[in-house]
């Protein structure tokens, strides 16, 4: 077995079918992102799981820091009111 | 209706088909099972799935064409009884599917060298008057351009990658360019496929294939090796000292449980 390459890392992002979203599914090494999008469908679509892919190089993505979590997701809690369950839907109304 | 006049020729061109049955199912066979030596071997774990890949595609080619030549054949042979249970000089296919994997870049100027054959070879036998066969090479055409793509890829980043690499799978192209000639070199069996529509003409496949390549050793700045002076006859059954070794690894289980199932 040789060294690991030195590669960066790739988020692939597979669409299943058509009219869905891409959804982010792992990650694979790569020299560049024409290598990634051959790893991704090696590693990723070998069993029919998709029509399109994205590859994204890793630190390309800006993540929320997890020590601000409180202040970026807490305040939401205590909203429900948010939540679309507070209406009464008239019987005639099929589709909503 | 003259029996004898009827008879001789069909037998020969029945002949004729099962032999390149053979010949495009052996090497679909023994270059899947080149490739499985990789697993767990590969420079890194996509690499390892992807030569994987590329050997269970190989491998599903084989067991379309070999079912096929089993059928021809007539005599109850099925696609295992083919794969796993002839010996050496039964076997039918190209020389370079046998050569051994050597480094990365060994493995990968092979595989180039035959995925630009398969390419267009498939290409005109999915036109073949034969139904069946042009079937089988719809399916694997879609396959074999994916090889292609993978391959190319590969060799044009270690031809035009490091000094090491160029000099390196520039070497790998000088030792496996004398097994390409056998491709192209058609004899009785090429040429009775072709008379009766069922395979294609050769010398159209290799110039596409020396386009294809071309193309890819000038992006590697590769340099394409002199044409070869000596030529090997695998499809013949004539075969280099490395396919008895293949074969006994392959054939190892088959042999010593005849008629296991998983």
């Amino acid at each position: 077995m040789q060294p690991k390459p030195d590669w960066p890392l790739y988020e692939i992002f597979v669409r299943a079918r058509g009219g869905l979203d891409h959804k982010h599914v792992g990650s694979v090494h790569a020299a560049d992102a024409s290598m990634a999008m051959e790893h991704a469908r090696d590693v990723y679509t070998r069993r029919q799981e998709g029509v399109s892919v994205w590859v994204v190089r890793s630190t390309d993505i800006v993540a929320s820091d997890p020590d601000e979590a409180d202040a970026l997701f807490e305040p939401a809690r205590d909203k429900i009111y948010r939540h679309p369950t507070f209406y009464d839907i008239p019987k005639e109304v099929e589709t909503l | 209706m003259s029996a004898t006049g009827e008879i001789a020729p069909s037998r020969d061109a029945s002949r004729a088909q099962l032999e390149y049955l053979l010949r495009l199912g052996d090497t679909s066979l023994v270059l899947a099972q080149r490739l499985g030596e990789w697993i767990g071997h590969a420079p890194a774990i996509e690499e390892d799935l992807g030569l994987a890949n590329t050997a269970l595609d190989l491998l599903g080619q084989a067991r379309l064409l070999l079912a096929y030549a089993g059928e021809v054949e007539g005599r109850g042979r099925g696609e295992d009884d083919l794969a796993f249970l002839r010996e050496e000089a039964e076997y039918r296919n190209a020389t370079l599917a046998e050569m051994p994997n050597g480094d990365f870049g060994d493995t990968i100027v092979r595989q180039l060298l035959i995925d630009a054959y398969q390419v267009p070879l498939y290409e005109r036998l999915a036109g073949s008057r034969d139904p069946r066969l042009a079937e089988i090479a719809a399916k694997a055409l879609k396959e074999s351009r994916y090889h292609l793509r993978y391959s190319a890829g590969w060799v044009v980043r270690l031809g035009d990658g490091t000094e090491e690499s160029h000099t390196r799978v520039q070497a790998s192209l000088e030792r496996l360019w004398p097994y390409t000639l056998e491709l192209f070199d058609a004899d009785e069996i090429d040429r009775g496929v072709l008379a009766s529509g069922v395979g294609p003409d050769l010398a159209a496949v290799q110039g596409e294939w020396s386009a294809r390549i071309d193309a890819v050793l000038a992006e590697a700045t590769l340099a394409r090796p002199a044409a070869p002076r000596y030529r090997w006859y695998g499809k013949q059954g004539r075969h280099s000292e490395h396919l008895g070794h293949l074969l006994a690894e392959m054939q190892h289980l088959p042999r010593i449980h005849p008629g296991a199932r998983w």
